[in-house]
């Protein structure tokens, strides 16, 4: 048992470590101050540009489509190291992580000869249709609809919580086609334009104050049918295929967000009625709790990436790792609000008790976004122990029929 | 990075999960539980057998001199089978031993361990101390005095690793038991018997300093966590069969979402555990001094998988779950055994904080 790289794999990281301390020279400390919106595209923009045109996009995809058909391993082993600087990168973490994968498994040469260039080169920003108001965790009730009108479709509809959808160039959107048949049946998935007629896109504030999704509504919104991806009425099935590539996405602990060892610090400085807060048992106990929850995600990923790196597939251990940290972040901020009395609950910027304060109020979001705590407890039971599912009466019903139970 | 198993700890997992699942099981458990026994004899002579008290023993001693991985494996599926034979607490003597032993403590003991002549426990518990709590029991003059109860496989054992009172904190002493008193201690597991020992002028020798008992009780959590594990998934295991089969309501309860997510949670705490456990096992391989920080996390983390398994099986089994005739009872008694073998959680959690703290401050 070792945590060493392979020979291969120490090669590739020293070549990419010695390309981000030239390329990303001025990304290796954070920013004197947070970048505005513009600033923060314009900076994605270029820095992807550099990263494509250096052979590090794409990097486990088919090298006919741009890829660099490399393994999973060598994925992440830029990622850790990319990680290590401050470079903008989250612009393009739905588009080419999710959305474009669709496009070049579902669509036609064609439009993957159009689409994914572009992407790869981060000329173009994606992002992904799929929520909304009624259809959450049940997706596959979704109400958008598309209508067909010669070679093209014409959709009408809500989605909610798209991220980037203001600074996308497309988007690919899951719509119903045909409201007689069941609902996982009647679906149909296209590309569109996020500046055609008829879209438009308003920014959500989220319960913490910021702004970080859209709803997105579309009035007779046109699309080409050669932009469906798959075939009419599969859908549910090509949206399966983006899905799969958000779970692989949506994991661990959010990059600098407060752990066990920002809990030791704020204890530190904290007396209590009965002493230092570091003494006192409760504390202590909450300490060892998180320590356990966080590095044991990070050690269960590691157990994933020796699989990957034997070029085996990971077992299904991995599916614990967000119903883990979120629960966790909220529980371990909340106790750490509570120990510090009154300061817990008092803003003061750029303070520790600030960092947990907001990991508090974003933990809430995280264990609904990417797969509720609930879904995620049946995924586990039902794929992982093999339980039954959830019976689901609306499933073989046509939609336009369906009533609540 | 090749952060699992080593594949000979693998094959020797599968040989060991094949033997044991024909050979134990609750059914066996529950004969050396009606019959009253110290172990199942039988058995014990087919483990000493299979080799796996020589696991950890040097060639050089009689042993297969294994490392870290296959003795955690040995663990985990004595835990799954509830294997009623004095393995781990003879796997914990040798561990002694490596660590402590002299030249002429090993050559004298480790080969009798290995080939089964010899049976080992851990002689550490007077009532309520804690492992790192000094202890009442001393060595004067080559002669043991005080009483250690709840000594596990205490009965059965004719060699006691026993911890004594020294200026450096609690240390070992290793004494042959034959002579000794002892007594049945009646515990709530009522498969593994556990003794009460009487030393009353015993002989024994001191077996290593002080920190060698530390070191000890590191390997001996790592060990405890795997058990638990094993545990920990036979109770899942049982309980989701049963979820699968069980109609309440007109549907297989296991549908039910109340249901569901416990088995959820109890899969979620033990794969949890596993990667601390699988740590542990790293750390003791490697000698690496993350030993204490990994040892004391895969002790909570397995404690914490296998109390909520084994309590939430009886729940979701329901009235049948809660009789004597039923198998829950089985792991919700070892869970207090393997709570109680080598220090509670509150003291590990502690020792993880403090481990944690050290880290820091040589860090800084």
């Amino acid at each position: 048992m070792d945590f060493n790289d392979t020979p291969a794999e120490a090669e590739f990281r020293a070549q990419v470590k010695a390309w981000l301390a030239e390329a990303a020279a001025e990304y290796l400390t954070p920013p004197e101050k947070p970048w505005g919106l513009e600033e923060f595209v314009a900076r994605s923009k270029a820095w992807q540009l550099k990263k494509f045109e250096a052979g590090y996009v794409g990097i486990t995809w088919p090298k006919a489509i741009g890829g660099q058909g490399l393994t999973p391993m060598h994925q992440i082993i830029f990622n850790q190291e990319e990680s290590r600087t401050f470079v903008p990168n989250g612009l393009y973490s739905i588009g080419l992580g999710m959305c474009i994968p669709t496009v070049f498994t579902h669509g036609s040469p064609e439009i993957a000869g159009r689409y994914v260039p572009k992407a790869l080169r981060g000329e173009e920003v994606w992002c992904q249709l799929f929520s909304e108001p009624v259809a959450g965790s049940d997706l596959a009730s979704i109400r958008t609809k598309a209508v067909r009108d010669g070679d093209e479709w014409v959709i009408n509809g809500q989605k909610v919580w798209t991220s980037f959808a203001h600074k996308s160039d497309f988007g690919i959107v899951v719509c119903r086609t045909d409201f007689d048949a069941p609902k996982h049946k009647g679906l149909t998935m296209f590309i569109v334009d996020m500046k055609a007629p008829g879209m438009e896109v308003r920014p959500i504030r989220q319960m913490s104050g910021s702004s970080d999704f859209n709803e997105v509504f579309f009035t007779d919104v046109r699309v080409k049918d050669t932009h469906r991806l798959g075939e009419v009425g599969d859908g549910w099935k090509v949206s399966l295929t983006t899905l799969m590539h958000e779970r692989l996405a949506v994991g661990g602990k959010p990059r600098g967000a407060p752990g066990y060892q920002t809990l030791m610090n704020v204890a530190k400085g904290v007396e209590t009625d009965s002493g230092p807060a570091m003494e006192r048992a409760d504390v202590r106990n909450r300490i060892a709790d998180t320590y356990i929850a966080d590095e044991g995600i990070k050690l269960t990923q590691m157990r994933a990436l020796s699989a990957l790196s034997r070029g085996q597939i990971p077992g299904p251990e991995q599916s614990i790792s967000k119903v883990v940290v979120a629960k966790t972040m909220q529980d371990m901020t909340a106790f750490a609000m509570d120990m510090a009395e009154s300061a817990g609950f008092a803003v003061e910027p750029g303070s520790d008790l600030e960092k947990l304060q907001g990991s508090y109020m974003w933990s809430a979001g995280l264990r609904i976004a990417g797969g509720t705590d609930e879904i995620l407890r049946n995924i586990i039971a039902e794929r992982v122990l093999g339980l039954p599912g959830d019976l689901r009466p609306d499933k073989d019903t046509p939609f336009s029929q369906l009533k609540p139970l | 990075m090749n952060f699992d198993l080593s594949d000979d700890a693998k094959t020797l997992k599968d040989a060991a999960r094949k033997f044991l699942d024909a050979r134990a099981g609750p059914p066996v458990a529950r004969k050396v539980m009606n019959d009253g026994a110290t172990h199942d004899a039988q058995l014990w002579a087919e483990v000493v057998d299979q080799g796996w008290p020589a696991a950890r023993v040097p060639e050089a001693h009689g042993g297969l001199g294994l490392g870290a991985d296959e003795a955690c494996v040995l663990a985990e599926e004595i835990g799954r089978s509830l294997a009623p034979v004095p393995l781990m607490s003879t796997l914990a003597a040798i561990e002694a031993l490596l660590i402590a032993g002299t030249e002429a403590q090993q050559a004298a003991w480790l080969p009798k361990l290995a080939s089964g002549e010899a049976v080992g426990c851990i002689a550490w518990a007077e009532g309520s101390n804690s492992p790192t709590q000094m202890p009442v029991t001393k060595l004067d003059g080559g002669k043991l005095s005080g009483t250690k109860s709840p000594v596990i496989d205490g009965l059965v054992a004719t060699l006691a690793i026993v911890t004594i009172a020294t200026p450096e904190g609690p240390a070992m002493a290793i004494a042959a038991l034959d002579g000794t008193t002892r007594e049945k201690q009646d515990t709530l597991d009522l498969v593994r018997p556990s003794a009460k020992i009487a030393f009353n002028g015993t002989s024994a020798e001191a077996l290593g300093t002080a920190a060698d008992w530390v070191r000890l009780t590191e390997r001996l959590a790592v060990l405890a966590s795997w058990e638990a594990l094993g545990t920990a998934d036979a109770a899942r295991e049982m309980t989701v069969a049963y979820a699968k089969d069980r109609v309440a309501f007109g549907q297989r309860i296991g549908r039910y979402q109340g249901v569901k997510h416990k088995l959820a949670d109890m899969y979620i705490k033990a794969e949890l555990a596993r990667a601390h456990a699988l740590h542990g096992c790293w750390a003791w391989g490697a000698g690496a001094p993350e030993l204490s920080q990994a040892a004391s996390a895969a002790r909570v983390s397995s404690l914490d998988a296998l109390r909520f398994t084994a309590e939430e099986a009886v729940q979701l089994h329901g009235g049948i779950g809660f009789t004597w005739e039923q198998d829950c009872q089985f792991y919700y008694r070892r869970n207090r055994l393997l709570a109680a073998s080598i220090g509670s959680r509150a003291h590990w959690s502690d020792r993880l904080v403090r481990a944690l703290e050290n880290r820091n401050k040589a860090a800084a």
